[in-house]
């Protein structure tokens, strides 16, 4: 029999920190594929983030350089205007991405840097024990919202992806999840969609990605893939976002 | 000058923030770098944004600068405190104004503790160039590329708004070939035939942090055996010196040279480098000269490393006007005169 | 193995238990094992598929869910 499915080039062989169930691990594998398949692996350059994926880079074979919390955005558009031939991605929480580094993703969004960011969005600070993220759902527990997210006392989630399809700078926001098989194939597609239009030069482009939290969500990793289509997905809906790049080859 | 001397220097990538007094730099570099085909400038959303380009550039192996004020530079920090971990070469531009808080836009040296120990978190050190001239600033600019490459070290210079609008004759130094720039072995730029190569600062296992930080003590041990460096000036035959750097060292040196008109017998020791601090050289001084009057525009800071490097045994005076106020060189003629006499010098 | 169309190979000591792959294997064929793993968990566990109706066809939707990269998937 033909080995049909092993593990990617791109990800070194080790085992992953994360919890079970966790969604980093199937995105990192993803990203690792997608690096491969597109046969940039030498010239790619990962920004990790602060958080629990801060550790990617002892995962992802290929040269990473560690960001301040939420300062991935500017990091990578150092990188990439002094190496504009390189692939260059960040990789980053909600709470990196959508509240200490607010300023810095969109204004490289708006700047049109052409990077790919990854988004990854569990409704929780992870690494720090489950507080409230800006992009908690309202009534979700956590442990600075007790008693559920409230609006009136902790406002409503943050539509970072929404806001960014705004700015002039960005060409493709795609929000996606990876709680299914047909859901991590479509991840995966746009990924390698994200990657393209950055070695087309078109511009900035981001995939957020709803990405299960079991532990801190205090659920079965089965209960927690099924949270994400009965409850995460009613906050944020998964579809392309904003396109301007078409179909590219 | 600064801007100048930087591209010279092979300055590849600028991002800044609009910040008085320091606007012309980051105008320049704007300008300069629109004419340089590797060149890039960034005018970032913010100060921590510009920091964090820098770190980005300077992964890449680019020489790279950013420039602010002191509210800029204290946003900066976290920033700093990365380059230091992380081992990246970087030069930072204060040019420091009245302080704290917003301030005001006038000449002050209240940043001298944030410059000198460290500014950001954790137990590093930043290598801090303090120019006095025109001249200064164009050579010092250049040191502080070649000493952030050697070091892997973010290097501050430190200048205020006096010098950032000073017009004087400079002759600056020829361009170099950035082409012809020791190779960066370190630097990320994708792993093509090469093991992939990681750039952090997070190291969970305590043993693993202690050993960084050991190693990063040990760099600063070199650094302060290699580059320590003050100017003397008429320091052979004094009985006082007066010590100041930057623009405070430029108004002191008119005093002294009022007050040798007088018969006085002072000097001026100016720190070129206050971190390493020029311990050595104002030890060797003190064999002949009890006396020191530290001038600084704040109301005393560097006045403690002067007592630590002397350890007690001289008499250390200190003046200080703070706030962004200049004092006049008959001002500072009038306290020396004044401390010389009361410490009955003209005896000796 | 002969006549079979496919199989996959569970690394135990990569695998945490989380159940994904189960619940995404369309033939039922992953279980749980009951002996931990030197991480403490008790990993999932390749059936075999010898049942005639239940059989691996190589798919790889467990492999594709799998957040720990425990699963190889062949097929003929």
């Amino acid at each position: 029999m033909k080995k049909v499915f092993q593990r990617p080039r791109y990800l070194k062989k080790a085992v992953f920190h994360y919890c079970p169930g966790c969604g980093h691990s199937i995105i990192h594998r993803l990203i690792a594929e997608v690096i491969e398949e597109l046969n940039i692996g030498e010239k790619t350059i990962g920004v990790p983030p602060a958080g629990c994926a801060v550790l990617a880079y002892d995962y992802l074979d290929v040269d990473m350089g560690e960001a301040p919390h939420g300062r991935g955005a500017a990091v990578a558009t150092g990188l990439k205007r002094v190496l504009p031939d390189h692939i260059i991605f960040s990789y980053q929480g909600d709470g990196d991405i959508a509240a200490i580094g607010t300023a810095e993703t969109i204004h490289a969004a708006n700047r049109g840097e052409n990077i790919s960011v990854f988004f990854i969005n569990n409704a929780c600070y992870g690494m720090t024990g489950g507080q409230m993220a800006p992009t908690t759902l309202l009534g979700q527990e956590s442990t600075t919202t007790p008693g559920g997210r409230r609006k009136d006392r902790d406002a409503a989630p943050i539509d970072l992806s929404e806001m960014l399809a705004i700015a002039r700078g960005s060409v493709y926001i795609e929000r996606t999840t990876v709680n299914s098989p047909k859901s991590i194939r479509k991840t995966k597609k746009a990924i390698t969609k994200s990657f393209k239009i950055q070695m087309a030069g078109l511009g900035f482009s981001l995939i957020e990605i709803l990405s299960p939290c079991p532990v801190n969500w205090k659920m079965a990793p089965v209960e927690a893939a099924r949270w994400i289509d009965d409850e995460m997905i009613k906050t944020f809906p998964l579809k392309v976002i904003k396109d301007t790049a078409g179909k590219i080859d | 000058m600064i801007g100048e001397a930087a591209i010279r220097a092979g300055c590849r990538f600028y991002a800044g923030y609009p910040i008085t007094p320091q606007n012309e730099l980051t105008e320049y570099m704007a300008r300069s770098m629109d004419n340089i085909e590797d060149g890039t400038f960034v005018q970032a959303e913010s100060e921590i944004a510009a920091i964090n380009m820098v770190i980005g550039a300077s992964m890449a192996g680019a020489r790279a600068m950013t420039s602010s004020s002191s509210p800029g530079i204290s946003l900066k920090q976290e920033g700093i405190s990365f380059l230091a971990a992380q081992e990246l070469p970087a030069v930072i531009v204060n040019t420091m104004r009245g302080g704290p808080g917003l301030g005001n836009i006038a000449p002050s040296q209240g940043d001298y503790f944030q410059a000198t120990r460290g500014g950001g978190h954790g137990d590093y050190r930043t290598i801090v160039l303090a120019p006095d001239s025109g001249q200064e600033l164009a050579d010092l600019t250049r040191t502080a590329f070649e000493y952030a490459d050697k070091y892997r070290s973010p290097v501050l210079m430190l200048a205020d708004g006096m010098m950032g609008q000073m017009m004087e004759p400079v002759v600056f130094p020829e361009p170099i070939d950035v082409s012809l720039l020791p190779h960066k072995p370190w630097t990320l730029g994708g792993a093509e035939g090469r093991p992939s190569r990681i750039i952090l600062s997070l190291l969970l296992n305590p043993a693993k942090q202690e050993e960084l930080n050991w190693k990063l003590e040990r760099k600063y041990e070199t650094i302060t055996r290699e580059i320590p460096k003050a100017e003397k000036y008429m320091t052979d035959d004094a009985h006082l010196a007066v010590i100041a750097y930057g623009t405070a060292a430029r108004i002191a040196k008119g005093a002294v040279k009022r007050v040798r008109e007088m018969g006085l017998k002072v000097g001026l020791f100016r720190p070129i480098t206050l971190w390493p601090y020029p311990k050595n050289d104002l030890r060797d001084l003190s064999r002949h000269i009890r006396d020191f009057l530290v001038f600084e525009m704040n109301t005393g800071q560097m006045v403690e490393d002067v007592k630590l490097s002397l350890e007690g045994k001289s008499n250390v005076h200190f003046y200080g006007r703070p706030g962004g106020t200049i004092s006049t060189p008959d001002e500072i003629a009038k306290m020396i005169n004044t401390l010389y006499h009361r410490q009955n010098l003209e005896e000796e | 193995m002969a006549g079979k169309k496919g199989m996959i190979t569970i690394d135990s000591e990569l695998c945490k238990g989380c159940y994904l792959c189960i619940a995404a294997c369309p033939y039922g064929l992953i279980e749980i094992f009951d002996e931990l793993n030197q991480f403490g968990y008790y990993p999932a566990h390749f059936t075999g598929g010898n049942d005639k109706n239940r059989e691996c066809t190589g798919c790889a939707t467990c492999a594709l869910v799998c957040p720990d990269v425990a699963i190889e998937v062949y097929r003929e």
